[in-house]
């Protein structure tokens, strides 16, 4: 009796401490997605009442002006960042999906002469980072005619060898019992890879196409670098184009932006958020 | 972005042995799976990676064509380190670095632990701190730099309603610009090195923690002498993946500031990037992202060396 008691309390103490903890936890939450907050209620204002305090966390003075404007009234308009984007992103998401998932086929399953050295090469190329290629793709896109091209921004994503690398590394999972019985019932290599590879590698190959996805649409570098012409900017340069015209001056269409901006990415990354997890800690853990 | 070459090298086991195919036809075969990549990976990735090393012992501007372009040696690697600009960004980088990395690392640490079994609803509040992660750095520096002004900004506003006269000027002040832009780092780098902890705590073998129950140890340690050690791969993993992005931090200096006011943000990767397509000093840009590299290459190497010593592989 008295020692079940005791395991009561110690259950009911451990109970409580779960929820504390749960507040603080929840309230540091708060705290870290503030400015997006402030981001989201900054939208609706009119710009006379953003920097008042007490903010206004939901507007008094109610307008979702801001986003006409944004969308239908600038030069170019926020709708053509938005088609940049999506068909820049999604022609490197189907393009790095088929490339690497070839080459990934190549490099696991296959032998063949020469294999283990390009493998090694490709290895020894992923710490080298964008600075490096930067000025080297800039003259390669000129000299071929891609330069301010969104071929500048597609080309490099549909090559990668980060996207290679995850994929070998799941296809390197996958029993090679499976290939030897499919080549006996007389299969082709591309039918193997098509037909009882990729299938099993789902979840792989959804990772890869979520990180992609959002790396490809969060990129800023590469279209600083590689775009000059306005009406190709993707979204983040886009939105750059707003914060230098309006120097600071209109917050609340810099925010309406913004929340445009980050909009898309927050609804593809909940529902894809197990797929993406997988992915970036796919590297993390030994084993 | 943040992904380049951590992952462990697998080694590849050997395919099966084919009868009946010859030789050559799994060679060919070989090649069509990997021809289409390895093409992009030759003109996008292994030629431009030469010829960037070539260009880095060059002067060139770029619109004077390839006529105008002069060998000059280690010129540009030597003048570098009498740069004042140059020498500016190593010093703001090193302590970027040193400021953003230890507190990041420690506050994700704490942040995992506690959410991995110590509170409810743990998938929405990883969700809250991963947030930034998914953002786009300029919609972020958007907001951080409203947040920052320093007349009318929300944070001085709050600062100067708990009783401080005269708060930081953050973004327009050379002192606090770095900090500033550093606190927004910590902020948003939060999420993701949380989410790689939280990995890593579950691998660890719930045994260990029973044994010491039996033991009676308490929260303390059981952190001190069971988690932090067991997560020593994760923490080493970590601190390459993010030193690397450290060195390499590019967008919010680029958006919020400039580099400047002065040289007090001035970034190593902004100054490669300001040399090439500002300045169009073609050459010397090419030098200095070849130091970079050189850079994180070392850095990787001493870690990978040092990891030895602390690094508790099971």
């Amino acid at each position: 009796m008295g020692k079940e008691s005791i395991n009561f309390d110690k259950k009911t103490r451990e109970k409580i401490g779960k929820l504390f903890m749960t507040v603080i936890m929840f309230a540091i939450g708060i705290i870290m997605i503030l400015p997006f907050v402030w981001m989201l209620s900054t939208s609706f204002k009119l710009e006379v009442d953003v920097f008042k305090f007490p903010i206004e966390w939901i507007p008094r003075r109610f307008t979702t002006k801001n986003y006409v404007e944004v969308w239908l009234n600038q030069n170019p308009p926020f709708y053509v960042y938005y088609l940049n984007s999506i068909k820049i992103t999604v022609i490197c998401v189907l393009g790095e999906l088929a490339t690497s998932s070839l080459a990934a086929y190549g490099f696991s399953r296959l032998n063949f002469k020469g294999r283990d050295s390009i493998f090694l090469m490709y290895l020894g190329t992923m710490m080298i980072p964008f600075q490096v290629l930067m000025v080297p793709r800039f003259m390669l896109f000129q000299w071929l005619g891609l330069y301010n091209t969104h071929w500048s921004l597609i080309l490099p994503g549909m090559f990668t060898t980060l996207g290679v690398f995850l994929l070998r590394q799941y296809f390197l999972t996958i029993p090679m019992e499976l290939s030897e019985s499919a080549r006996i019932d007389g299969a082709g290599e591309f039918r193997t890879f098509w037909q009882i590879i990729l299938p099993l590698a789902k979840p792989a190959l959804a990772s890869l196409a979520i990180l992609t996805f959002v790396w490809r649409w969060n990129d800023y570098e590469g279209p600083l670098v590689f775009l000059s012409n306005k009406n190709l900017y993707t979204i983040p340069l886009g939105l750059t184009n707003f914060i230098d015209e309006m120097g600071g001056q209109q917050n609340t269409l810099i925010m309406a932006a913004s929340v445009s901006a980050i909009f898309p990415i927050i609804i593809v990354f909940l529902l894809g958020q197990k797929y993406f997890i997988e992915g970036i800690t796919a590297g993390s853990i030994k084993g | 972005m943040r992904h380049n070459g951590q992952m462990a090298i697998q080694s590849t086991p050997k395919t099966i042995k084919y009868k009946k195919k010859s030789k050559v036809k799994n060679d060919v075969i070989g090649y069509l799976f990997i021809t289409p990549n390895l093409l992009g990976f030759i003109f996008l990735t292994l030629i431009p990676v030469l010829f960037s090393l070539f260009v880095s012992f060059t002067e060139w501007n770029i619109f004077k064509g390839f006529k105008e372009m002069n060998f000059v040696g280690l010129k540009n690697y030597i003048s570098m380190f009498e740069d004042t600009w140059f020498k500016a960004s190593i010093k703001n980088n090193v302590i970027y670095t040193l400021g953003t990395i230890p507190v990041t690392l420690c506050a994700a640490l704490l942040t995992a632990v506690i959410l991995n079994d110590k509170v409810y609803g743990k998938n929405a509040i990883r969700t809250m701190f991963f947030m930034p992660y998914i953002s786009n750095v300029v919609a972020i520096s958007a907001i951080w730099l409203a947040l920052y002004n320093p007349s009318y900004g929300p944070i001085n506003q709050f600062l100067m309603d708990l009783g401080i006269s005269d708060p930081p000027k953050w973004i327009a002040s050379s002192k606090w610009a770095l900090p500033a832009v550093m606190i927004m780092s910590v902020w948003g780098g939060l999420g993701y090195n949380t989410v790689i902890y939280l990995a890593g705590l579950q691998g660890i073998p719930k045994e260990l923690y029973e044994s010491a129950d039996i033991d009676g140890a308490n929260w303390w340690h059981k952190l001190i002498r069971i988690t932090i050690p067991m997560l020593s791969p994760t923490t080493f993993f970590l601190l390459i993946t993010n030193i690397i992005s450290s060195f390499q931090v590019f967008g919010q200096i680029n958006i919020m500031t400039q580099g400047g006011p002065g040289t007090s943000t001035t970034v190593i990767a902004y100054y490669i990037y300001l040399s090439g397509f500002r300045y169009y000093k073609m050459g010397y840009s090419a030098s200095m992202a070849w130091f970079l590299f050189i850079a994180i290459f070392i850095v990787t190497l001493i870690q990978w060396k040092g990891q030895k010593k602390w690094v508790n592989y099971m």
